[in-house]
């Protein structure tokens, strides 16, 4: 094979939509049989990129090559047909049926009317043992943990005959030991002449595995390294990506007081089937400490916070000061002085399809400046909002724009601001700076910093390990709904809290 | 902005006020009928003086019933039995009036919570239903209304409360004329306008109040947009049910009441059993709006009142009522395109505003 020749060529690609422009002249080109990581910060376009090279999108302008000839993909199966798999960062699996239904669903082999199984489960070993992808093809996927569900993900589009694979953040939903053998597939598929382009935010992993590098930011590509010939850190490239200095999040000194804000006892949330989501679990937080919370998304976390709130049902007892909580109601807690940014902030904290001041009454309605007795302030919000709009920097040309109408980052910038109104006690917190670009996210966390030191208690929940060390001044490792260590932030790094997040250790 | 929203808004009425037009037209074409003869018979009828107040009293009982009918809208809770809470709430009203003998005032004042009461009380059988056991509402009401009517058949037929009205016809006691409203002849002599015309407006404005002016309304509005949002935000959303509900029922107590004190003086088994749906069609015309809402009623209640022309002019009265039809359905499709177009628009205009503010930074 030519060594140059070059998989993909993106040439001058724009894309509009409402309200942001995702990509603006991209360039990419991607040689043939290398690994090829694409990174950029949240929401600097890479998914968008993606999404046209897989015929998700189209491209308002710019050409796309495949092996050397320009295509135009008006929808996946256009590009399917050229040879170009895709691996979602949600994996789209039918949970009851086998590895190998799952595996054919969609292009299935026919004889006559008849699905020919024989042949697929031959095809799909044969596939399998050439690219070291072992599965048992009979085993039901709801089986399967997250690491084997991404490789039948693999073996789906392989099985349909791509060449060039996209994998979009294939890694964010790994523990490290995973990602290991993921990479270690990778580089087997590079052996057979594949392709692969691997979208990431994580500069290590991308580092160990990429044969190039581009960096997209704000939806333009600012330049390619290649690791193997140019000394390259992760920190250049995350220089590269943000364009300037990097803010990290720094602690200031010791804040923690007596009192005592939160006191968990033995907190239990459990699913339908009886199963505990959260299992019996205490700990308690001080006025002016903040307390971190580690571990991959989905151990329970989300189910915390609910029940904190007193939005999901619970057993155990709450203290919140001396009041005992734990059958109050969710206004009631709020009113206490309790604010709450959720995990899924267009679902639970925002009203889309109401101005931004209304939003700023959400979950504050009964308090001043939103209220006066049973009345609205409506004028009171209004001022209110435009003092958060100033504060917390939200970009925004009025106040009366539907919430819809904000990016992502300025919508959390806005639900923020809110919760970290009216003097609140204690910040239940999830992700707070998910989605915000830097500069907006080094002040969350210096809006975060200044109350704790006036006495605020925090409970954070953060997928960004750096955040979470750099924020905390304690951190507990939550794993399948239970505490299973805890880590000083003085001194963890975020690989070894990102192994302990994985149990690594203790299971074995 | 704001000004652009409420252009926007009015297009989808406008487009389908156009559309059924047009459509009625060529169906009148198709028929023989001369177009222009039968439009403008429609409206010279329809804008005398006594047509106008027959259509303002028509347009109170659909005003009043639509408002019930969106309250429950408001937050997504589909009150298909204001048809069953009125019928029970007018002739509970007529039975308290005809045996009240008491100043106007207290006597109407009565008759008009014993009705929202009643109204109410038969709504919360549905929303207990719904909190306790998980029943669809729609279905609840719908059941609801079938068993109201029968209740009062047999209450009219089998028992003292109803008596000989006229001729072969039983209907409840006739009320003292002390007892009624029939309000003053402000366009036409021989056609007063209901006093419930005037009551209606009070209800609608405070319609308004509640929900844009309460904190219940801001419960009410939220829950409506997004029930996680609501509930993370404090709201029970049980109780939300419960309250909504009953306040919905209470206001479809009052429909058969302007028609009740204003005109008949009776509930009798000829009284119109059907004033909920065509509140539930008002409500989706006018947008849940209380203005849209009055628009709607006047406009329906106008091609009702002057359908009766058409037979003058030979031609089928159910023109008009498929002129409603059309006027509905287009409206709501319209709607649904404006709004997706106003929400595109708002993103597109929010971008433009900020691309030029950073330029000028």
């Amino acid at each position: 094979m030519d060594q140059n020749a070059l998989a993909v060529e993106l040439a001058g690609i724009w894309k509009r939509f409402p309200g942001v422009i995702a990509n603006s002249d991209i360039n990419l080109k991607v040689t043939a049989g290398t690994v090829h990581a694409i990174v950029g910060e949240n929401g600097a376009g890479k998914s968008t990129l993606m999404k046209i090279l897989y015929g998700m999108q189209k491209a308002d302008e710019g050409t796309i090559s495949i092996n050397g000839n320009e295509l135009v993909f008006s929808s996946p199966a256009d590009a399917i047909e050229a040879g170009i798999g895709m691996v979602h960062q949600h994996f789209m699996l039918a949970d009851n049926f086998t590895v190998l239904e799952n595996i054919v669903l969609g292009s299935e082999p026919k004889s006559g009317v008849k699905l020919d199984f024989a042949k697929a489960r031959k095809q799909i070993s044969d596939i399998a043992a050439e690219n070291g992808l072992a599965v048992n093809p009979d085993i039901l996927v709801s089986e399967l943990g997250v690491g084997d569900r991404q490789r039948i993900e693999i073996l789906k589009v392989l099985y349909r005959g791509a060449r060039i694979l996209i994998l979009d953040e294939p890694t964010a939903v790994l523990v490290p030991h995973e990602v290991d053998e993921l990479f270690n597939t990778l580089r087997d598929l590079k052996k057979e002449g594949l392709t692969v382009i691997f979208i990431s935010h994580k500069l290590d992993e991308v580092l160990s595995i990429a044969d190039e590098i581009t960096v997209i930011r704000q939806g333009t590509t600012v330049g390619s390294v290649n690791p193997h010939t140019q000394q390259v850190s992760a920190r250049d490239l995350a220089e590269m990506m943000v364009g300037n200095e990097l803010p990290t999040p720094q602690s200031v000194g010791d804040t923690i007081r007596e009192e005592v804000v939160l006191k968990v006892d033995n907190l239990s949330v459990f699913a339908k089937g009886g199963k505990a989501i959260v299992d019996d679990i205490s700990f308690e937080i001080r006025a002016g400490e903040i307390l971190g919370i580690a571990g991959v998304e989905g151990n329970g976390q989300a189910e915390i916070l609910d029940a904190l709130m007193g939005i999901e049902v619970s057993t155990g007892t709450v203290h919140f000061k001396a009041e005992d909580i734990s059958n109050q109601s969710t206004r009631h807690r709020r009113e206490l002085g309790i604010g709450f940014i959720p995990e899924d902030r267009q679902r639970q904290a925002l009203l889309m399809e109401a101005p931004l001041w209304e939003n700023r009454m959400l979950g504050h309605q009964t308090r001043e400046p939103n209220s006066k007795g049973f009345l609205l302030n409506p004028r009171g919000a209004k001022a209110d909002t435009k003092r958060i709009v100033a504060e917390y920097d939200v970009r925004t040309p009025s106040i009366d724009v539907l919430a819809s109408a904000l990016s992502g980052g300025n919508q959390q910038k806005l639900i923020v601001g809110r919760e970290m109104s009216g003097d609140p006690k204690l910040l239940i917190a999830a992700h707070p700076t998910r989605g915000v670009d830097v500069g907006a996210q080094a002040a969350i966390w210096d809006h975060i910093r200044n109350a704790r030191q006036a006495g605020l208690a925090v409970l954070l929940v953060s997928a960004d390990l750096d955040e979470l060390i750099g924020l905390s001044d304690t951190i507990k490792v939550l794993l399948r709904g239970k505490f299973v260590a805890d880590a000083d932030p003085a001194t963890v790094t975020p690989q070894e809290l990102g192994t302990a997040m994985t149990g690594a250790g203790k299971a074995a | 902005m704001n000004l652009r929203r409420i252009g926007t808004s009015l297009i989808a009425p406008a487009i389908g006020l156009f559309v059924s037009l047009a459509a009625t037209a060529i169906i009148l074409i198709v028929i023989g009928a001369s177009v222009s003869t039968v439009f403008s018979s429609m409206w010279n009828y329809g804008t005398s003086p006594r047509a106008m107040s027959l259509m303002l009293n028509l347009a109170t009982t659909y005003f009043l019933s639509a408002l019930a009918v969106s309250i429950g809208f408001k937050m997504n809770l589909f009150n298909i039995g204001v048809n069953g809470q009125y019928v029970l709430g007018a002739l509970a009203g007529a039975v308290v009036a005809s045996n009240l003998t008491l100043p106007r005032i207290a006597s109407v004042t009565i008759t008009v919570l014993v009705a929202m009461i009643v109204g109410a009380a038969w709504a919360g059988i549905a929303a207990w239903l719904k909190v306790a056991r998980g029943v669809s509402e729609v279905i609840s009401t719908i059941m609801l209304n079938f068993i109201a009517i029968g209740i009062i058949s047999y209450l009219i037929v089998r028992t003292s409360i109803g008596t000989e009205t006229s001729l072969n016809v039983r209907g409840t006691k006739l009320i003292p004329e002390s007892g009624m409203l029939r309000g003053v002849a402000l366009l036409d002599p021989g056609t007063p306008i209901y006093g419930f015309f005037f009551i209606s407006i009070v209800v609608g404005v405070g319609y308004w109040f509640l929900l844009n002016r309460t904190r219940f309304g801001f419960d009410l509005r939220a829950t409506g947009k997004s029930a996680t949002a609501a509930r993370t935000s404090g709201v029970q959303s049980n109780r939300m049910i419960i309250v909504t509900m009953l306040l919905s029922g209470a206001v479809a107590g009052l429909v058969g009441l302007p028609y009740l004190l204003g005109e008949t003086g009776t509930y009798s088994l000829q009284f119109p059993t059907d004033w909920g749906f065509t509140g539930i069609a008002i409500a989706l015309l006018g947008r849940n709006n209380p203005l849209g809402i009055a628009l709607g009623a006047i406009l329906w209640a106008f091609l009702d009142i002057s359908s009766g022309q058409l037979i003058l002019e030979g031609v089928p009265r159910e023109i008009s009522t498929i002129m409603q039809g059309l006027i509905v359905i287009v409206v709501v499709i319209s709607y649904e395109v404006v709004r997706r177009y106003q929400v595109k628009s708002e993103q597109t205009s929010v971008a433009k505003a900020l691309e030029k503010q950073e330029a000028t930074v």
